[in-house]
């Protein structure tokens, strides 16, 4: 790492949240060498090393830098929708310093050299950190597992066929056996496709109104249930990408309760809106998995309050124009979330649906902790990603303001209380608001 | 000039359908019996008359080069008449079962039948129906009695012992014949046994046969005095069990390196056929520390033995 070009900062007067210390309190915060000195109550100007910056954050919220357990970028293959270097600005924007990369790109990230090519690429262009996830089976095909032992090796942070559920038990009950030795992470997209068949969204009254098929809960629940069966057979880690319901809230507390390594994420999208959020027919609403009812939402996120899901991400996913302009049922799902993923979940803080503690810790400490990456605390020694954020500052999200190069987000012209206003990775300011 | 062996021993059984059952005394003695053809071997006059006017059918429902050879050799070193049979390639093709081909080679009054079958529990199955004694030479990924008796007779001869040895199996487990017969072998021979592959080659309640189990190299090859390399089939290292087979050498792969986290004076052992370069490097197979061409000559004698001791025991003998 290189740091004779960073001065150290002095991040004064702050809130300084650690979740992974479970600390809220009022002080400094002094980051040198790319590592964080030390964060305490009155270091003040006195204490720092010479040429040190005093920032005075005036009461303004100082946390770890985001860790977004799952974001699409388009490298290699798709790098008109998004490139590291657009991503890690949007992400810089957003207050996230890790970006995991997920692995169906096109060619897959499913062999070592693509994952020294990820990493060197990430490396020469972003402005973040960035690992990928690997696939977890050859080409995404869901039949042959990858090389799990060398592409952890060469960085690989987990294993994933991205949004595709692998349909074949078989499969998934030898990549368990198999991960366990090498102490790999599997994440899986829970969702049977031929119960997904030709659903745009949730099943329900409101599919029903606006005359488009369906999705059950049970696509989710039945592979779910299945997988988590797996896990208790297998003993692999295992973590859900992405639920969304109350089945699956069931099946996990279960699984939990048992002692089996369990753990799961819920996207921003899904604590955020819900199926009536799609209104009249807004493409960017469409997701995979789909928006569920306003219950459902409750629950997952009474889920990430309690700790049973461990892990909110943006579920990234960049879609040009002509892929989302498109009658509903036409349009590619997803939506971009990677810049506006703290601050819609700040919605929930400021609705009292969550604590910022837990926010946080779910966006930052507990991502590092299921992937073995530094960051995500503010302890002495750990690598200086940090975050601040004026929780209060009311404002009207612009799309075209984005940095991402898609614009499909599903807070277009959404009023939003609360904005990152420095992001700093390794030491070095990625992010500065003005 | 030809000299009947010296030991007397009787195998007590009717068949040799694998090492379960058989005790400590009775490993021994065909090991005793076997050194006596190890010398007999060495010799320009190899043969005896012991097996003289017996009828030896090798029936190989599985296709086998050195099994094949080496029991034709026993056979015939012995005097016996020997024929072997290829179902792959004849009756059974035409739909004829398993007790179809037993009883219609039954009816030729055979002696002793040599039999390996691709299904568990085949040859026990055929023993059942004919008259003669049958010798298995490995049924599925069950027993593969010959084989682990070579094995300790190599391991005896290089070690002076096999009680008290540390003998790590590496490799495919769950498929491995090899692996079940040698396991059984060596615990009743008082070693101690430790299978190292991935868990994806290791199956469930493998550690209730008596092993210790360890999942990598370096933990498993510690303190071994005998590294035995099983062979991993191709079809099995291509996603299904293990990803690829350069990541099945990397990590499982015998090279020098990994050698080097067993004991220095530690010998290796493969049942063969290798794949150099999946599951054994060439400079370890040819290496100072190798035993394995010394096992395929402890193959012949080891069959000599086996036979012989079976045939003491047929009527009319």
């Amino acid at each position: 790492m290189i740091s004779s070009d960073r001065r150290p900062i002095l991040l004064a007067n702050a809130r300084i949240v650690d979740p992974s210390r479970d600390l809220d309190f009022n002080g400094d915060l002094l980051i040198a060498d790319g590592v964080i000195r030390e964060a305490k109550r009155g270091i003040g100007a006195a204490g720092v090393p010479e040429g040190t910056e005093i920032y005075d954050c005036r009461g303004k919220l100082v946390a770890p830098g985001l860790v977004d357990m799952r974001a699409f970028i388009g490298e290699p293959g798709a790098g008109h929708r998004e490139t590291f270097a657009s991503a890690s600005q949007a992400a810089a924007a957003g207050g996230v310093t890790t970006i995991i990369c997920q692995p169906d790109t096109s060619p897959a990230i499913d062999d070592p050299a693509t994952v020294d090519y990820v990493m060197r690429r990430a490396r020469d262009t972003a402005v973040v950190h960035v690992h990928p996830m690997a696939a977890l089976t050859k080409g995404l095909e869901g039949q042959e597992m990858t090389e799990i032992g060398l592409l952890k090796a060469a960085g690989a942070v987990a294993f994933t066929d991205g949004d595709r559920s692998v349909t074949n038990a078989q499969v998934i009950r030898r990549a368990l056996t198999y991960a366990r030795d090498f102490d790999a992470l599997i994440v899986h997209q829970a969702e049977d496709p031929n119960l997904v068949g030709d659903g745009v969204m949730n099943e329900g009254e409101f599919a029903a109104r606006l005359g488009l098929i369906g999705i059950p809960t049970a696509a989710e629940a039945v592979v779910l249930e299945r997988d988590l069966r797996l896990v208790a057979l297998t003993g692999g880690r295992y973590h859900a990408a992405s639920v969304t319901c109350a089945d699956s809230l069931d099946i996990l507390k279960r699984a939990r309760d048992a002692g089996h390594p369990v753990t799961a994420s819920a996207s921003i999208n899904h604590i955020t809106l819900n199926e009536n959020d799609i209104g009249s027919y807004r493409t960017f609403l469409k997701l995979t998995p789909p928006l569920r009812s306003e219950d459902d939402r409750k629950l997952v996120v009474d889920a990430v309050a309690s700790g049973l899901v461990d892990v909110i991400m943006s579920d990234h996913n960049p879609q040009d124009v002509e892929t989302k302009r498109l009658p509903f049922a036409e349009a590619a799902p997803g939506a971009i979330g990677i810049e506006t993923m703290l601050v819609a979940g700040l919605r929930l803080v400021h609705r009292e649906e969550l604590s910022l503690a837990t926010l946080l810790r779910a966006m930052s400490t507990r991502p590092a902790e299921l992937l073995g990456l530094p960051g995500g605390t503010l302890r002495n020694g750990a690598p200086a990603d940090v975050i601040v954020v004026d929780l209060e500052v009311p404002w009207v999200l612009d799309p075209n303001e984005l940095k991402s190069k898609c614009k499909n987000t599903p807070f277009d012209e959404a009023r939003m209380q609360g904005r990152v206003v420095r992001t700093i990775v390794g030491g070095r300011t990625v992010y500065d608001f003005v | 000039m030809t000299s009947a062996p010296k030991s007397s021993f009787v195998l007590n059984h009717r068949h040799l359908l694998g090492i379960e059952g058989l005790s400590r005394d009775e490993i021994t003695g065909l090991l005793d019996l076997s050194e006596e053809f190890v010398t007999l071997n060495r010799q320009i006059e190899k043969k005896t008359a012991s097996l003289r006017g017996r009828t030896q059918i090798n029936l190989f429902f599985e296709s086998s080069t050195r099994t094949q050879s080496s029991f034709e050799l026993a056979g015939k070193r012995l005097g016996a008449d020997v024929m072997n049979m290829s179902v792959s390639s004849s009756a059974m093709r035409k739909g004829e079962t398993l007790i179809d081909t037993a009883m219609t080679l039954n009816a030729m009054h055979p002696d002793i039948l040599v039999v390996r079958h691709h299904a568990s529990g085949a040859v026990e199955l055929l023993a059942n129906k004919v008259d003669c004694s049958v010798v298995n030479a490995g049924d599925g990924a069950h027993e593969h009695p010959t084989q682990a008796l070579l094995d300790g007779l190599t391991i005896r001869r290089n070690k002076g012992r096999i009680e008290g040895l540390l003998v790590a199996i590496c490799g495919d487990i769950t498929h491995s014949r090899v692996a079940r017969s040698n396991i059984t072998l060596l615990n009743t021979m008082g070693a101690r046994v430790r299978v190292v592959a991935p868990s994806t080659l290791l199956p469930v309640g493998i550690e209730r046969l008596g092993v210790e189990v360890a999942r990598d190299m370096r933990e498993g090859l510690a303190d071994a005095d005998i590294v035995m390399m099983l062979r991993l089939q191709k079809e099995r290292m291509n996603g299904s069990y293990v990803p690829s087979m350069s990541e099945y050498f990397h990590f499982y792969g015998l090279d020098q390196r990994k050698l080097a986290y067993a004991r220095p004076d530690a010998l290796v052992m493969h049942p063969g056929p290798m794949n150099r370069g999946v599951e054994i490097d060439s400079i370890v197979a040819d290496g100072a520390q190798s035993l394995i061409r010394e096992q395929v000559e402890m193959g012949v004698a080891v069959r000599m033995a086996v036979l012989e001791a079976l045939s003491r025991n047929l009527p009319n003998a």
